[in-house]
């Protein structure tokens, strides 16, 4: 993939649609070996590009979900300390007396449990997705910058592990919190906008072909509408997928305003905002898009 | 070419520190050469740091790159994502060319609606002695929440036995049964939101209320807010060590010092923008107003009760609460009343000592508060006001 229109055109192969700004990040994020940090609303496709990556690239995708308290041990590696017992009750037993050799095999690669990060790095190549660094605290963060910008990792018992080929690490945030500028500024930025009417139609006639054109039309120009609504949550790509496809699935080829309030539990999930929504002219909505 | 648009960039406010430099040329330099849209994606990768640089960014590369033609690719915003952008772009834009000679601050800092009365406030104009005096007082603060547990452990004396370590232990000594070690949750104190109001009624208590708000940020987990026509996250402006320093960057910041209020609606931005996604989740969330609403009561109310379902705590300082006679009649704080689990005063520092005390929760904070302050704690204040 050596220019950023190629990689447009691969991503676009496994049904990710990907805009010329979005595209220039990934082809540097994979030229100059950076991290790739994706902020913006739930739902608009950050995730999504993390596995659009690894199958353009036909690469593994390894998920680490970040959570508050997670640390080295669940996101790094660990040490397999039953089986390290069990080891040295063997050893006993067959009467093993060379307590170095004993020692030193104890801490031998194949106790090593490799959590997503080392694994990421064990594994040539790959595209690592670190999701939602915001619910992590931010020591965590700290940890992350030696492996994003070094590659590499230091195992007390083993020595330093290096990658010969960074991972390709995609990093997202909801941004419930500001992440650390020492952080950020090792990774390329990227900001995830809702997608305009003609690209969001386009991501659905691709990834639900089954879908009516027409059906998909309407479900989209609905969730644009709904987006304006001043909503608590407004829905994102994937909320406009599930719905067309829940629609597909009750064997709907086109929406009118009845079926659109019964199906709105797909898209909208705060019962102040289905209120809301049903403040809304549907008909119109449907009627001012090739109605 | 490219160094100078960076400089005119810091002109604008974002923070492109040499590092990001760095990385932006090596970034053009892998790009097809000569693509304006190559560079503008490039240098929005490499140089911003956050959304909002971004718009800073689009009109800095505009000015600087020309706009003729080709005009810089602008994604489509299906959806508002903030009120405060709205406006900012309705507002006039000053289209000069960098180099111009002014240093332009922040672009929200130049904005003023017609129905607003949108003022910079210089908080340089306090006396100097009273100001080193309320610096000295209100340095002593650290704001922390009460302590909530942590997934996390560290090794303790006492607490759940720990089989990691325990068996590291034992293999240490070859399989020897060894002394048990234990571990506990670690405790950490809960983040704190400050929603400060700044809008004309409050405007003698804004200043020293942001200076608390300055302490607190520097002691750790706090977040800052003011409110009045807009909601605009101070924190990052708070946390410059000197109160000097940080109260200028706060006035720069801020565009609605002493204009109406509009709690209902800016408690809703937050909640939307900020509170929902984490920030309020499990937090103490602290209001400091006077509950003049200019807006929707009932809007308050509403808003008040979600932020009273996610916040583990919310506390109202009201600085007119202290006044003999006050009863909460204002629309706003009467309809806000019943999902704030502590009222209390916030007209002087001893106010906010007590208040400090409540959100540290008011055992902890029994030690550091005065024989009066005591009977202060939430309950009885609460029965006392909602009768």
């Amino acid at each position: 993939m050596d220019d950023p229109e190629r990689v447009r055109a691969r991503l676009e192969e496994t049904g990710y649609l990907v805009d010329e700004g979005l595209a220039v990040t990934c082809f540097l994020a994979l030229r100059l070996h950076r991290p790739l940090f994706c902020e913006g609303d739930a739902g608009v496709g950050k995730t999504a590009l993390a596995a659009a990556l690894a199958e353009a690239l036909g690469a593994p995708l390894i998920r680490l979900q970040c959570h508050e308290g997670i640390d080295a041990s669940q996101a790094l590696y660990d040490w397999d300390f039953p089986r390290q017992l069990l080891h040295l009750r063997a050893a006993e037993a067959a009467g093993v007396t060379d307590a170095e050799r004993l020692e030193s095999e104890l801490y031998d690669r194949r106790f090593l449990i490799a959590r997503p990060l080392l694994r990421a790095l064990q594994t040539q190549p790959s595209v690592l997705l670190v999701d939602e660094i915001d619910r992590a605290d931010d020591e965590f963060e700290a940890f992350l910058l030696e492996l994003l910008s070094e590659h590499s990792v230091t195992i007390p018992e083993l020595g330093t592990l290096r990658a010969e080929e960074p991972p390709v690490a995609v990093l997202t945030s909801n941004r419930t919190r500001e992440v650390h500028d020492a952080l950020k500024r090792r990774c390329l930025y990227h900001w995830f906008d809702h997608p305009s009417f003609a690209r969001e139609l386009a991501i659905v006639r691709r990834r639900l072909p089954r879908v009516s054109a027409r059906l998909a039309e309407q479900v989209t120009a609905l969730v644009q509408a709904l987006r304006g609504a001043d909503l608590i949550k407004p829905p994102g790509v994937a909320e406009t997928l599930d719905w067309a496809e829940a629609l597909d699935a009750l064997g709907a080829n086109e929406l009118d305003a009845d079926l659109a309030l019964a199906t709105l539990g797909s898209v909208l999930k705060y019962r102040e905002d289905t209120e809301r929504a049903r403040g809304l002219d549907i008909t119109a909505v449907l009627a001012a898009r090739g109605g | 070419m490219l160094l100078g648009f960076v400089r005119a960039l810091r002109a604008a406010g974002v923070e492109a520190s040499t590092e990001r430099l760095h990385a932006f040329l090596r970034a053009v330099a892998a790009l097809r050469p000569g693509v304006r849209a190559d560079v503008f994606w490039a240098g929005r990768a490499t140089l911003c740091g956050g959304h909002d640089d971004l718009e800073r960014y689009e009109r800095v590369f505009a000015a600087y790159f020309g706009s003729a033609g080709e005009r810089a690719p602008r994604p489509a915003r299906a959806a508002a994502p903030s009120r405060l952008r709205l406006v900012a772009r309705k507002a006039p834009v000053v289209a000069g060319m960098p180099g111009d000679g002014e240093p332009q601050g922040p672009p929200a800092a130049v904005l003023a609606g017609s129905a607003e009365v949108l003022r910079h406030r210089d908080v340089a104009t306090l006396d100097a002695a009273e100001r080193a005096q309320l610096r000295c007082l209100l340095a002593a603060f650290a704001l922390e929440g009460q302590a909530r547990r942590s997934a996390r452990r560290r090794p303790a004396r006492r607490g759940e036995v720990d089989p990691r370590r325990t068996v590291r232990e034992l293999l240490r000594r070859g399989g020897e049964p060894a002394r048990l070690r234990r571990h506990a949750r670690v405790e950490r104190p809960r983040r704190v939101v400050l929603l400060v109001d700044v809008s004309g009624s409050m405007a003698p208590y804004a200043d020293a209320l942001l200076r608390f708000a300055h302490a607190a940020v520097r002691a750790g987990r706090t977040e800052a807010f003011t409110i009045g026509t807009r909601l605009t996250r101070v924190t990052r402006e708070l946390s410059h060590r000197d109160p000097d320093v940080a109260m200028a960057a706060v006035a720069a910041a801020v565009p609605d010092w002493r204009g109406g209020t509009r709690l209902g609606e800016l408690v809703r931005e937050f909640l939307n923008r900020w509170g929902q996604r984490g920030m309020a989740r499990g937090a103490i969330v602290v209001l400091l107003s006077d509950g003049w609403e200019r807006g929707d009561p009932e809007l308050l109310g509403r808003q008040m009760r979600r932020l009273h379902a996610l916040a583990h705590q919310v506390i109202w300082a009201n600085p007119r609460k202290a006044r003999p006679g006050y009863a909460p009649l204002a629309a706003g704080m009467a309809a806000a009343l019943p999902s704030v689990d502590a009222f209390v005063e916030g007209h002087s520092l001893a106010a906010l000592e007590r208040l400090a005390a409540v959100v540290r929760g008011a055992d902890a904070g029994a030690e550091r508060v005065t024989g009066a302050g005591r009977a202060a704690g939430p309950d009885p204040v609460r029965g006392a006001e909602r009768a």
